[in-house]
């Protein structure tokens, strides 16, 4: 490894980075457009469904009941009703998600112990079915003044629940996945299609020299789109940082190497941009589903979690996790740091490997 | 290193075959150090990529190669320290300004940061872009491109220099300033092979190779292969040049008939005066023309060697 001709290279690849303003827009938008849409839109626990209501008691206790269920802020009255049947036209026609129908004998049904409201719910969308039957599990005592919950969940860490404390050290690594690997591999495959890579392999530049002096600046960038992540998510979602900033940023450099290395390994093979970005989306994809971001991990069969243990974002997930949320140390997690190092060192041996110095 | 000693290139037996494609088959080639040597040949001829598996960037499917005492492409790596490449396309930075393009190319050929600056400052002002220094590559004329390619070419004076039809989109005047460039260089002792359309530059070489269909079909001093065709060729001055062109192409004995202005040029396919004949036959047809004897040139050596039917060009050692 020359070093003089590594700096060649990294500056080279810094320069035309200057100049390439889209690319250049991207690492910031990327990041804080993925931040809004996660931690505004996509919240799992839902609020306000649109619901319609049919009080047909309409005494006092039944307008309490309807009052503590709006209370919740899980559903938003959007329409009133008299019947049930009515309802179920609104739901058809999408413009409720969740109906509330309080029955005439309420509160005789409520003393006998019956089933005293009925919640009709869009079951097509199981997120909101799973949030009609929260609220269909809310207790119902006669007075509606002293109610206890027989079972409560408290939630460690994160108690208020909210999504965007879990989800905003998760996107570090979503972004870095999706950014890290699709730079590299374009990087690369960009001088093949525009002829420089004839001129490259000419010179005296030896692979390594050419792999490592390219994905340096990336390196950079991703460190960047962390902080960005960080201080939005602190600014906006008042997400802590538990253990060591320090931390957050080797962990960080840990995943950006892994992705870079397989963008490496992946622009070895791609023989267009095109093709890269397909390939990428061949790993950000799994790597989505599978890592742990969307769905729980502990609920996938076996198979499907020795293969998220080869994706470097399952890896990262839990060491960001630990770190943020829990204030872990790295050395706690020495498994997921060995995980990560070992993937990088075997994606960098194999783009080496599989890069020639020739065009054939 | 044995370097001054023997030929720039050797190859024996050079051959690249793509799928069932033949591109280069079977070439011999020696270039002597310090000539300039012109490579020949129509389009698809194999030309580029004798060339790249000359510099180790392809390759051969067979044959044995040796450039500056190294086997390439085995040694290939110590070589290119040693040598320039300019690629047909242009293959800098577009996105890179001039001098930051030659900044790269004298970062990776390892110069010291004080000997790459004077370096470059002496390319820019010899190269005469004094003022685009700080232009984008890709914004520049074609022909400025490849004065700025063979710039990078030379950057870390190499003892040999590959160029791959480096004048294709230069003008006429600036192809001159080019060529004296190249016997600059020559004079200083590089070796350049240089791939090349143009007959007038071919004739600058001292000596010149012909491909056709990936063999090697003529190879020698241009002066020794014009000789060779000495008596094959005629010149046909007609009142109507178009019709006298129909009569002679034809006509057994022909290689080839070219209308140049209004005259036409007849390559015989062997060695026999053909003037009495061809002007016996215009009479026929009820033509005026006047035929005699015409010096041949290197166009002719061109044709001759690419038409296929004789092959009296090829291996004439005449240098
Ligand atoms: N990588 C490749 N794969 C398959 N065929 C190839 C490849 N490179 C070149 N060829 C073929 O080999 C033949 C020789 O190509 P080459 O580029 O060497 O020609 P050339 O003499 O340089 O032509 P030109 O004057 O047009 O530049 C052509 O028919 C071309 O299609
Ligand atoms: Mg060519």
């Amino acid at each position: 490894m020359n070093w003089q001709r590594l700096y060649a290279i990294f500056l080279k690849e810094l320069r035309q980075m200057r100049r390439d303003r889209i690319t250049l827009a991207m690492i910031v938008v990327i990041p804080v457009m993925q931040l809004v849409l996660f931690g505004y839109a996509i919240n799992l626990n839902l609020r306000h469904l649109p619901a319609g209501i049919a009080d047909q008691a309409g005494n006092a206790a039944s307008r309490t009941v309807v009052m503590d269920m709006l209370a919740t802020g899980v559903i938003s009255p959007v329409a009133r009703a008299n019947t049930p049947e009515q309802l179920m036209d609104l739901l058809r026609r999408g413009d409720i998600s969740v109906g509330v129908v309080i029955p005439p004998d309420f509160e005789r049904r409520l003393n006998e112990g019956r089933e005293a409201i009925q919640v009709l719910v869009d079951g097509s969308d199981t997120v909101v079915q799973s949030a009609a039957i929260q609220l269909a599990r809310m207790p119902l005592t006669q007075a509606s003044a002293s109610r206890t919950e027989p079972i409560s969940v408290v939630s460690f860490y994160n108690p208020e629940r909210r999504s965007a404390v879990n989800i905003v050290p998760g996107l570090i690594g979503v972004i870095l996945t999706m950014t890290m690997v699709l730079f590299t591999a374009v990087a690369i495959v960009r001088e093949r299609e525009r002829g420089n890579m004839e001129l490259l392999i000419a010179t005296p530049v030896s692979r390594a020299e050419l792999m490592v002096g390219k994905v340096l600046p990336y390196a950079g960038i991703g460190l960047v789109q962390t902080s960005v992540i960080l201080l939005l998510g602190l600014w906006l979602f008042q997400v802590p940082i538990r253990g060591s900033v320090w931390e957050v940023y080797v962990a960080a450099v840990l995943l950006i190497l892994a992705n870079l290395t397989l963008g490496l390994l992946i622009s070895t093979r791609a023989q267009s941009q095109f093709q890269a970005m397909q390939m990428t989306f061949f790993v950000f994809l799994p790597s989505i589903l599978l890592s742990g971001f969307m769905f729980p991990f502990a609920g996938m069969p076996q198979v499907v979690q020795w293969l998220a243990e080869a994706l470097p974002l399952t890896h990262f997930l839990r060491l960001i996790r630990g770190i943020m949320l829990r204030g872990a140390d790295l050395t706690e997690m020495w498994r997921e740091v060995l995980a990560l190092l070992v993937f990088t060192a075997l994606m960098m041996t194999l783009a080496i490997l599989r890069f020639r110095k020739r065009l054939d | 290193m044995n370097s001054g000693q023997g030929p720039a290139i050797q190859a024996r037996g050079l051959s690249k075959q793509f799928g069932t494609l033949r591109a280069v088959d079977n070439v011999d080639l020696t270039v002597p150090r310090g000539h300039v040597y012109g490579f020949l040949g129509p389009n698809g001829s194999g030309k580029s990529t004798t060339i790249r598996m000359l510099c180790g960037l392809l390759t051969p499917s067979a044959g044995e190669i040796q450039v500056l005492g190294l086997n390439v492409p085995e040694e290939a790596e110590a070589l290119r320290l040693r040598i320039g490449y300019m690629t047909q396309k242009f293959s800098l930075f577009e996105d890179l300004t001039v001098r930051e393009n030659l900044e790269f190319l004298a970062a990776v050929q390892g110069l010291p940061r004080q000997q790459a600056r004077e370096r470059i400052d002496q390319l820019i002002d010899q190269y005469h872009f004094a003022d685009r220094q700080k232009q984008l590559a890709g914004t520049m004329s074609g022909g400025q491109k490849q004065r700025l390619a063979l710039a990078g070419a030379v950057i870390n004076e190499p003892e040999l220099l590959f160029l791959d039809e480096p004048t294709s989109a230069v003008d006429p005047e600036s192809r001159r300033d080019f060529w004296e460039k190249l016997f600059d260089l020559a004079d200083l002792g590089t070796t350049i092979l240089v791939s090349t359309h143009y007959m007038d530059e071919a004739e600058r070489c001292h000596r010149i190779a012909i491909l056709d269909r990936g063999v090697l079909v003529a190879d020698g001093a241009p002066g020794a292969l014009t000789r060779d065709l000495a008596g094959r060729c005629v010149e046909v001055v007609a009142a109507q040049p178009r019709r006298a062109q129909q009569v002679l192409v034809n006509f057994p004995g022909v290689l080839s008939v070219a209308q140049i202005g209004n005259s036409l040029r007849v390559l015989a396919q062997a060695k026999e005066d053909l003037s009495a004949t061809l002007s016996g036959a215009l009479q026929q047809a009820g033509l005026e023309a006047s035929v005699h004897q015409a010096e041949p040139n290197l166009e002719d050596v061109f044709v001759a060697a690419t038409r296929g039917q004789t092959r009296d060009g090829a291996g004439s050692d005449a240098a």
